[in-house]
């Protein structure tokens, strides 16, 4: 991994992904740990997105390196008409290691080809945020104590969804079970089906929201749209359908969490918050060890 | 079959392009870059066609091509044949086949894709030759044959 950009969940193997979740479980134990010293790493948010960026930077921080860049691009050279390509190249020059968010889908394969030092994609428009994933791998794994042989209910949005597409291709080296519920504007997009059964997996597609979770051992709920509906008055009808309460929860299995990317709607009913199935806000806090064993397995310093 | 490919007229050496969809013509022309070449060149359009109805027709002289160039017209004319000639005579004919990866040509459909903003080469996997089905190496979003748009 050392010196290699992390674009795309695709771009590291399942041994990459475990030895990301090991050395991320040695920082939640240690979290201090002296080695970016003298290392400067780069956060440049062409968009803003603060969670994100602030678990980067607590990342870096904790391991004692400095960090350089911006949250938003109206504040730099972005907004008079530089290229990606001249920031890029730029950037390059100040920096061990480039964190990057940008609005465009691409951009993040793009910069990599460009720079000379690796990048970490912290999210290119619609299409990747790999380090989400590994934190999604890293709750589950946390939370089962394991990986392989998991029933795996996916609730939402399951067209436009990155995190759900990208956990589902991570997952599918893990022998998972899928259940897809979701509405038929939002259904799973025809190519990742594919992908399911040429590897040999199961998964089954559901409209409704039902008492069918009974079998989940992983819940990963996410956010339905408006302006993904073509029709609203299908939006309307929608958009209480795919709402978990706790209630629903009373047949479900003991080891069963519930996982949210965040920020939620209302597709969690706050009374969902007093479970022990509920897994949402630690899974947040994961964030910043995955993002340290990244960080340090992509610079080679652990 | 024979005069029928001399009507425009006849090329010594060099290759012929048959049973391109008029339609395509002027996009084939542009893969090729033949509007950059000095060679002769004879280009006939909207002729009678027994398989396409209507055909365009190509005549380059003093032209070869190697087959992974020629081959990128099977993008838009997935039915052309190609007929070399020497000494006025069909020494060879050649079918087109789809590469497996498209570089330049085609524009990427996605309008939020980072290749339509900067100046970059786009790059795609076919993932589909029948229905042609381009998956974009950047943006990994697919390009289809209703959406393919020629650079
Ligand atoms: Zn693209």
């Amino acid at each position: 991994m050392k010196n290699k950009s992390l674009v795309s969940i695709t771009d590291f193997s399942k041994s990459d992904y475990l030895k990301i979740l090991d050395l991320a479980e040695e920082y939640e134990r240690h979290p201090v740990k002296d080695i970016l010293k003298g290392k400067v790493v780069a956060t440049l948010f062409f968009e803003p997105s603060t969670r994100t960026r602030l678990s980067f930077e607590s990342a870096v921080n904790k391991m004692g390196g400095k960090v350089i860049g911006f949250s938003d691009s109206s504040s730099t050279s972005v907004t008079k008409g530089e290229s990606l390509y001249d920031t890029i190249k730029i950037v390059s020059n100040y920096c061990d290691l480039i964190v990057m968010r940008h609005p465009l889908e691409g951009s993040a394969r793009f910069a990599s080809e460009i720079a000379t030092v690796p990048v970490i994609n912290a999210g290119d428009g619609a299409n990747q945020h790999p380090t989400q994933t590994l934190l999604d791998l890293y709750s589950i794994r946390k939370t089962q104590g394991k990986l392989d042989n998991l029933t795996i209910f996916m609730v939402g949005d399951m067209k436009y969804g990155r995190t759900v597409h990208s956990l589902l291709m991570a997952m599918s080296q893990f022998n998972a079970t899928f259940h897809f519920i979701s509405p038929d504007e939002l259904k799973m997009p025809e190519e990742y089906k594919i992908h399911l059964r040429s590897v040999g997996l199961r998964f089954y597609e559901h409209k409704d929201f039902t008492d069918i979770i009974s079998e989940a051992d992983i819940i990963y709920m996410t956010r339905v749209q408006k302006e993904r509906f073509s029709d609203l008055i299908e939006y309307e009808r929608t958009k209480n359908a795919y709402v978990l309460k706790n209630k629903m929860l009373v047949n479900t299995k003991e080891n069963l969490r519930i996982l949210h990317p965040l920020p939620r709607v209302n597709e969690i009913d706050q009374d969902v918050d007093q479970s022990p199935k509920a897994y949402y806000f630690a899974q947040a806090l994961n964030g910043v060890y995955i993002r340290q064993a990244i960080i340090s397995l992509i610079l080679g310093l652990n | 079959m024979k005069d029928k490919i001399l009507e425009v007229s006849a090329i010594e050496n060099g290759t012929v392009i048959d049973h391109i969809p008029p339609k395509a013509l002027f996009k084939v022309i542009a893969i090729l870059g033949l509007d950059k070449i000095d060679n002769q060149m004879t280009l006939g359009s909207n002729l009678q066609s027994k398989k396409l109805g209507k055909k365009a027709i190509v005549k380059l002289s003093e032209i070869f091509f190697p087959d992974k160039d020629i081959n990128k017209i099977a993008l838009v004319a997935p039915q052309a044949k190609l007929n070399i000639i020497k000494n006025y005579k069909v020494i060879e004919k050649k079918v087109v086949e789809i590469p497996d990866d498209i570089i330049g040509i085609v524009k990427c459909m996605n309008p939020k894709c980072i290749t339509n903003s900067e100046r970059i080469i786009t790059r795609f996997k076919v993932v589909s030759k029948n229905e042609v089905k381009l998956k974009c190496y950047y943006c990994e979003k697919i390009t289809d044959q209703d959406n393919m748009e020629i650079i």
